[in-house]
């Protein structure tokens, strides 16, 4: 690249002037993306349309043909899916508000010095680094369990009857793990928030005599919101599925969406059209919300643009 | 089963603030030891004998044994070592191209920033939204139509697929960091562009896209659905081979707690000696 090809506006008329040469090196990624996400999103709405079923796993096969709508008439109906979509909110909700709401009074602990501040910081991220797999099964086998579990032990020293947690309470026996392990996060998030809090303004707070409780509520509280924004958003990478698998297996309950689908499809339905129809639906769900979060996102990156 | 939290001081008077402030580090304390205890709790369990372990009681004393039981291999079943290098090979392969991908467009987004890149950013990030279950049928279909089940380049490509948007956006944040003056110093001067990522931009942004590649290794390392999925045979991936050690019948609990040790054991010290890194980079330097 020259010096006169990085001037801003480009030379009109040549396709590969500035405005391509910038657009260059966002092409593989975006290309990327586009084929592995985007193109199979457009085939599973092709397959939503049909009564696709895998040949292999069915005694007499079927000719794959168009249906129209009539996977999403069907679905409708499907009071299993209905309950799956309620557990799927009852476990997005709680999960994500107990985490975020630990995480931040995790963080605030840790943003004072004490000792064995950093030790004690280590103690906390160290469930956000573990196996999801591997987080599933400790609670299972040694927290939950009837057989080995310790919470058991623990009431049966207390003179308490044993509890069933998993068979009993799968869904919070689920959102307990899963809250284990997305409080670190969180933590790491509101850390950084409470961390790039302009110091020279709270302590010009300090010198006014203003109150502790009065700081945090008037400083500390609108600084963290885009914080707590953002921590809000990971609901996109807070994966239930392994937690689901390992541990009931998606019993009554506990079955989300997403488990539903899989159930339905590859999980051993393999029907790939009509669980193509409940995964569509899914993705209209999440559209609405996601609607909701890029408006909170595209804020954030105004505010930026302003600073 | 989730930390206590002590009525400790919210108001303080100005006599009782030190007392406040130890019993808040100690109450840190707490928190930090009950949020721990699975883990140390299953670490001890790991060297225990399986008598102890499914007892939960510690009287035939602590070793290794376990360890060396879920590492040498019986035939028929998935060994460590094949598990461990299939693992390595696609975390590390999947980490390095979501990298030289990403870079590139985080240069493209945020140093000399095409039109409407706000718009380009909210693609990548929108990907993310759209549930994993919504595009698995087709990829499935084709893998197989492709022969690609079972084998660990289709894991390559979807954990690629998978951390791309979350590189993208935390590189970008960490290129907004680097000084407009530099750049244009460096722009002035004429040098290419992969000159000037190389000796002005990447020195700066080094320890980000640390922090960003380490996030990705953790995510891919302990990705779950997909390597179950698409990959049962022999490209399979440390998880199912922690799994694999759950036995329904006869005492397993300090053999699990052992391959769980290992399988875990790279990520999380990787994890704990980047943690003060991953601060900045989860708040994605962003919103500064």
């Amino acid at each position: 690249m020259t010096a006169a090809d990085t001037t801003p506006k480009g030379k009109v008329g040549d396709p590969f002037s500035s405005p391509w040469r910038r657009r260059l090196p966002l092409l593989p990624a975006l290309i990327f993306l586009i084929l592995v996400t985007q193109l199979p999103f457009l085939v599973s709405i092709y397959y939503s349309l049909t009564n696709l079923k895998d040949k292999t796993q069915s005694l007499i096969p079927e000719p794959t043909r168009f249906v129209g709508l009539e996977n999403y008439r069907t679905l409708l109906s499907n009071s299993f899916f209905r309950d799956a979509m309620w557990t799927s909110v009852k476990m997005t909700v709680f999960s994500v508000l107990l985490s975020l709401f630990f995480g931040t009074a995790f963080a605030m602990l840790l943003d004072r010095k004490f000792l064995g501040q950093g030790l004690v910081r280590t103690l906390l991220i160290t469930p956000f680094l573990i196996m999801p797999v591997v987080a599933a099964l400790i609670w299972k086998q040694q927290m939950f369990s009837s057989l080995f579990g310790l919470l058991n032990k623990a009431l049966e020293f207390f003179g308490l009857d044993s509890v069933a947690f998993i068979s009993d309470h799968p869904l919070a026996s689920i959102v307990t793990v899963l809250v284990w392990q997305w409080t670190p996060f969180m933590m790491l998030i509101m850390l950084a928030g409470l961390q790039s809090q302009p110091s020279d303004i709270l302590e010009a707070a300090n010198v006014d005599g203003a109150t502790s409780f009065g700081i945090f509520r008037q400083l500390t509280i609108p600084h963290l919101r885009r914080y707590l924004e953002l921590g809000a958003g990971s609901i996109y990478i807070i994966q239930a599925f392994d937690a689901i698998d390992q541990m009931t297996g998606g019993a009554p309950g506990s079955k989300n969406v997403p488990y539903f689908v899989y159930q339905e499809s590859i999980g051993g339905g393999f029907r790939y059209g009509s669980a193509s129809a409940y995964a569509i639906v899914v993705v209209i769900a999440s559209i609405v919300i996601a609607t909701f979060a890029l408006r909170v996102l595209s804020g954030l990156l105004k505010d930026e643009e302003r600073a | 089963m989730i930390g206590r939290r002590g009525g400790t001081g919210t108001t303080l008077g100005v006599g009782e603030r030190r007392i406040g402030k130890i019993s808040l580090g100690l109450l840190a304390w707490v928190v930090g030891l009950v949020w721990i205890f699975p883990v140390a709790w299953t670490v001890l369990t790991s060297f225990k004998t399986e008598q102890d372990a499914s007892a939960q009681t510690l009287s035939h004393g602590l070793s290794f044994e376990r360890y060396h039981e879920v590492s040498s291999s019986t035939e028929g079943t998935l060994s460590l070592a094949t598990a461990l290098s299939n693992s390595v090979f696609v975390v590390l392969l999947s980490t390095a191209i979501v990298m030289l991908l990403a870079i590139p467009a985080a240069y493209a987004l945020a140093i000399r920033a095409v039109p409407k890149w706000r718009d380009v950013l909210f693609f990548f990030i929108s990907t993310k939204f759209l549930p994993v279950v919504a595009s698995i049928f087709p990829i499935y279909v084709y893998a197989e139509k492709w022969n690609l089940i079972g084998t660990r380049t289709i894991l390559v490509v979807l954990y690629t697929a998978m951390n791309l948007p979350l590189a993208v956006w935390m590189t970008r944040s960490f290129f907004m960091e680097v000084p407009r003056e530099l750049i244009e110093a460096a722009e002035i001067d004429g040098t290419k562009l992969i000159n000037q990522l190389r000796s002005v931009i990447l020195p700066i942004a080094a320890p980000g896209i640390a922090a960003t590649a380490l996030l990705c290794i953790i995510f891919a390392w302990n990705e779950y659905f997909y390597a179950i999925q698409l990959n049962f045979a022999s490209g399979s991936t440390m998880p199912q081979w922690v799994i694999g050690n759950v036995d329904t019948r006869g005492n397993f609990l300090a053999k699990l707690s052992a391959a769980s040790v290992i399988a875990c054991l790279p990520v999380v010290v990787a994890g704990w000696l980047a943690q003060k890194r991953m601060i900045r980079g989860l708040s994605m330097g962003a919103i500064k």
